[in-house]
């Protein structure tokens, strides 16, 4: 760990550095890089390569250091797993290998792991550069790397690469002049422009380095600033064809909305540091941080901290009650300050719903896919909508269980109420769009419902085949020149590459696998996520309904992920001219294609005769302590996550998984593989509902009617009292300043000058007369001379007592 | 009373002086030729050496024991020098002029009039 502890921080930092440096580059060289700064994309790709080497060698030393087990998890256990893999005769399949192994470990590894106590994850905490410290508070730039750091890192840095190398190729249109056929001017003609190639790479490296920041943040206050950092970028690149109005909108959107969570974020934040008087994640130099200040050991159950059940208790101490441990004791007994943790709690997740694009927030991430493709796909796997859902797992030992059951409750709405619009939508990206939002309502219901490891397991794997599916949906959209799926069909001859990688993405979203002995990565993920709530519902039978949510969800994904990907590729073309036009995509753009179908496979799968596997790691920084019961609730119990490996539990859980994704298929192939069944007349059959879905269930007009229009309606009063008095009070103000100035004006020109004037004129006269005397001639001036001293000495002669001459 | 013995007073002096000046004036104001009205200036300034140096006779000072009555005497030198200067000085001018206006006649030379 000491080893670590040097040389991780030093390598993550410069990791999440380098992309800053390629930005700061692009910003200040960038016009100048090639033409349209071409040479900006290799300088971003090789950025964020680097970062993705450094990450990769950061992954080895965490393994080297650290293994590939969960701390909780002794030899033992894994020589137990060893001797069920050899008793199973695991040499001969790979395939049957990982089944057996996935099967060994949930049923001896957890048992084994319930028996031990509970053990607070490995991590590094420091402070790189301290900003202020005013007092006891102190805002640092620090980091908390811990397994969950690294892998983030991995996975960020590598989808990330993929797609810089997927972009250099996608958007080589920037590479010239662009007319842009979407902005028609005023004189009607179409926008002609530079392309932008240099800045798109330029936002992309910002991007990273902003997300890779949030990820090495070691303190909320970090956390925050990379939190909007993240934000800014996503405005700029949604809003990359700013000249678009719908892009632009767009842009808007998803930063006012994204406001509107970070609104409540910040009364978390100030709830934590009014109260805790830190910002800090770990432990740093003595100093407890907020994880230990609110699960103190050894049992690390959640406590009120002291901090907290002061600030509730100001009356008291105000009435002279000393705050002795032992009263502190007692008031937290009578639960003073949980109130102020369930406001941190919720406000941090207010934060989270913004960027997690959660219900009711959710609006802003379909409009997002105004930005070009690369763009989507990295903003909806692996940096924005990521951030939220990393920082309530970050965050996860500070949430009470009312908040986690809020969380598991905004997840589930979420969850249904994307995957019901995304039935409905026609453009392929869209459906994507709902589909992120879909999973990220998974993700959310499975950390709500208690499921850290679930939540953040799924987490890992939709990122990579969502990214996936974004670039394949990039690819055709780059074939075709349209969004829109009834315009496309039967492109599967015609790029192969797309289509099956795509396939092998529709495979792993919907949870494709053959239960207990191999499946795609989100099998896996889907899997630990319905065994978390069946085992969820089993002690809290009133919130069955999650359950119900995930089980159907999973039914939806798997029928408009098949949906979207037979009415690309399969069938007749529908748009002979669109299909006549598309080809296959360049290698530079179906190669990180590949390499992400790869890990769409096979994220989840332990590496064959090792221990090492996304789970093991992940395990590694589950938060210590379990959720366990409610306080203001006392009937909300959360069960510990070990026991939704229990066998019933999984059996089941896997079960429904498997035919939910099997009833989404058929329903899809019936539809749209087959055609048994007509999609029209469903359509005409479930008008009603289908309006209302191709509506977004009219959340875009909810709102309008709620917040925009009563808005607008002040505004414009606000605007009229402007116009009408203040502007009218302005403009007497002026009228009378003019009038003033204008006599002020005349006054000056007629009195004053003319003074002056006159005065001048008159000299001038005085000197005009004057001049005649000046004849030039010398005589005549020795004769006034002359006769000027005469007439002095008479004059004094006569004058003067002869007192002076001496008479 | 003979003139040739008897102590010369002041007013013959003062007479002379006068007569003087009044010629170098006369001359300056009546003669068109510069150099003609350089040599009133110098008869102008001989007249007043001619008072200064009567004035400081030892004879009319109220302090005659303890004087030696050179003031008049210094100033006249000093008005001789000046004199001198002052022709050289001028019949420079004089001399541009001529070459201006080939002519050393001042009535022409009204350039300077207003």
């Amino acid at each position: 760990m000491d080893h670590l502890a040097s040389t991780l921080p030093t390598l993550l930092g410069l990791a999440w550095l380098v992309p800053l440096v390629s930005f700061t580059l692009i910003v200040l060289f960038g016009s100048r890089m090639g033409k349209a700064g071409v040479l900006a994309g290799y300088v971003a790709t090789g950025a964020i390569l680097t970062s993705f080497l450094l990450s990769l060698t950061s992954l080895g030393l965490w393994l080297s250091e650290v293994g590939p087990l969960p701390e909780g998890a002794p030899a033992a256990v894994a020589h137990d797993e060893e001797d069920a893999h050899a008793a199973e005769g695991h040499d001969t399949h790979a395939a049957d290998e990982h089944a057996a192994n996935a099967h060994a470990a949930d049923e001896h590894g957890h048992d084994a792991h319930a028996a031990h106590a509970p053990v607070p994850p490995k991590y590094i905490a420091g402070v790189w550069y301290p900003l202020g410290i005013f007092d006891s508070l102190r805002i640092d730039i620090g980091y908390h790397i811990d397994a969950l750091t690294v892998c983030m890192f991995a996975m960020v840095t590598l989808i990330a690469s993929c797609i810089h190398f997927y972009a250099m190729g996608y958007m080589h249109d920037e590479l010239h002049d662009i007319t842009d056929h979407e902005v028609t001017l005023s004189n009607g003609h179409h926008l002609h422009r530079k392309g932008r190639f240099y800045r798109f790479f330029q936002y992309l490296s910002l991007f990273c380095f902003s997300m890779l920041g949030l990820v090495i943040a070691g303190n909320i206050a970090m956390v925050f600033v990379f939190w909007e950092l993240v934000g800014i970028c996503s405005y700029f690149l949604i809003g990359f064809y700013i000249e678009r109005k719908s892009a632009s909108n767009a842009a808007n959107k998803a930063f006012i909305v994204n406001r509107v969570g970070d609104f409540g974020m910040i009364i978390g934040l100030m709830a934590i540091w009014g109260s805790l008087g830190t910002f800090n994640f770990g432990d740093i130099d003595g100093q407890q941080g907020i994880f230990s200040l609110v699960r103190p050991g050894p049992e690390y159950a959640l406590t009120t901290p002291d901090g907290m059940v002061k600030s509730a208790a100001v009356e008291q101490i105000a009435a002279g009650e000393a705050p002795t441990p032992e009263k502190i004791n007692e008031w937290r007994n009578n639960k003073f300050g949980y109130g102020l943790l369930i406001v941190a709690g919720l406000g941090i997740f207010c934060g989270c719903v913004g960027k997690s694009a959660q219900f009711p927030l959710h609006v802003w991430l379909p409009d997002a896919m105004e930005g070009p493709t690369p763009v989507s796909a990295l903003v909806h796997s692996a940096t924005m909508v990521a951030a939220g859902v990393y920082l309530v797992g970050r965050f996860y030992p500070v949430f009470t269980p009312e908040v986690l059951l809020v969380i598991a409750y905004t997840g589930a709405i979420t969850l249904f109420l994307a995957a019901t619009i995304a039935i409905t939508a026609t453009d392929i990206k869209r459906v994507l769009a709902y589909s992120t939002v879909s999973q990220l309502g998974y993700m959310m219901l499975a950390l709500g419902g208690g499921g850290w490891f679930a939540g953040m397991y799924h987490l890992f794997t939709h990122a990579f085949f969502k990214s996936l599916l974004f670039m394949c949906a990039g690819s055709v959209i780059h074939a075709v020149h349209t969004n829109e799926m009834p315009q496309m069909g039967g492109l599967r001859k015609k790029m192969p590459w797309t289509a099956y990688t795509m396939l092998v993405g529709v495979l792993a979203i919907a949870g494709a696998g053959i239960p207990f002995v191999i499946g795609f990565s989100g099998f896996y993920s889907k899997d630990a996520i319905l065994a978390q709530h069946l085992s969820f519902a089993s002690t809290n039978s009133t919130h069955a309904i999650l359950y119900y949510a995930a089980a159907g969800g999973a039914a939806l994904t798997s029928f408009y992920m098949f949906r979207l990907w037979f009415m690309t590729f399969a069938g007749k073309p529908r748009d002979h001219h669109a299909y006549d036009h598309a080809h296959e995509s360049p290698k530079i753009m179906y190669v990180p294609l590949v390499i992400l179908s790869v890990f769409a496979v096979g994220v989840a799968w332990d590496l064959p005769f090792t221990d090492l596997s996304l789970q093991n790691l992940l395990e590694q920084a589950r938060p210590a302590g379990e959720v366990g019961a409610g306080v203001l609730w006392d009937s909300l119990a959360y069960p510990a996550e070990h026991l939704s490996h229990a066998h019933e539990i999984h059996v089941e859980a896997t079960l429904v998984a498997t035919s939910a994704a099997i009833v989404g298929f058929l329903l899809a192939l019936a539809f749209y593989g087959m055609h048994w069944l007509d999609a029209e007349d469903a359509r005409r059959q479930f008008s009603p509902i289908y309006r209302f879905l191709v509506n977004k269930w009219y959340f875009d007009e909810l709102y309008d009617f709620i917040f925009v229009r009563p808005v607008m309606f002040v505004s414009k009063l606000i605007s009229d009292f402007d116009r009408k008095w203040i502007d009218a009070f302005i403009d007497s103000t002026a009228h009378w300043t003019k009038a003033i100035a204008r006599f002020d004006d005349a006054f000056d020109r007629t009195v004053v000058d003319g003074l002056v004037n006159v005065l001048a004129a008159w000299t001038y006269s005085v000197a005009q007369s004057l001049r005649g005397i000046q004849t030039g001639r010398l005589r005549q001036y020795v004769m006034f001379i002359v006769v000027g001293t005469v007439g002095l000495f008479v004059l004094v002669s006569m004058f003067w007592s002869f007192a002076v001459a001496g008479g | 009373m003979n003139l040739l013995t008897a102590p010369l007073g002041v007013t013959p002096l003062l007479i002379v002086g006068a007569v003087l000046f009044v010629c170098g004036a006369v001359c300056m104001a009546t003669k068109r030729n510069a150099l003609g009205v350089l040599m009133g200036i110098e008869l102008v300034l001989n007249g007043a050496n001619v008072n200064f140096v009567a004035f400081s006779n030892p004879t009319l000072r109220a302090d005659s024991q303890f004087s030696l009555g050179l003031d008049g005497q210094l100033i006249a030198l000093f008005v001789i020098v000046l004199a001198a200067a002052e022709a050289a000085v001028a019949l420079a001018i004089v001399l541009n002029l001529y070459n201006n206006h080939a002519t050393v006649d001042l009535d022409r030379a009204d350039e300077l009039k207003g």
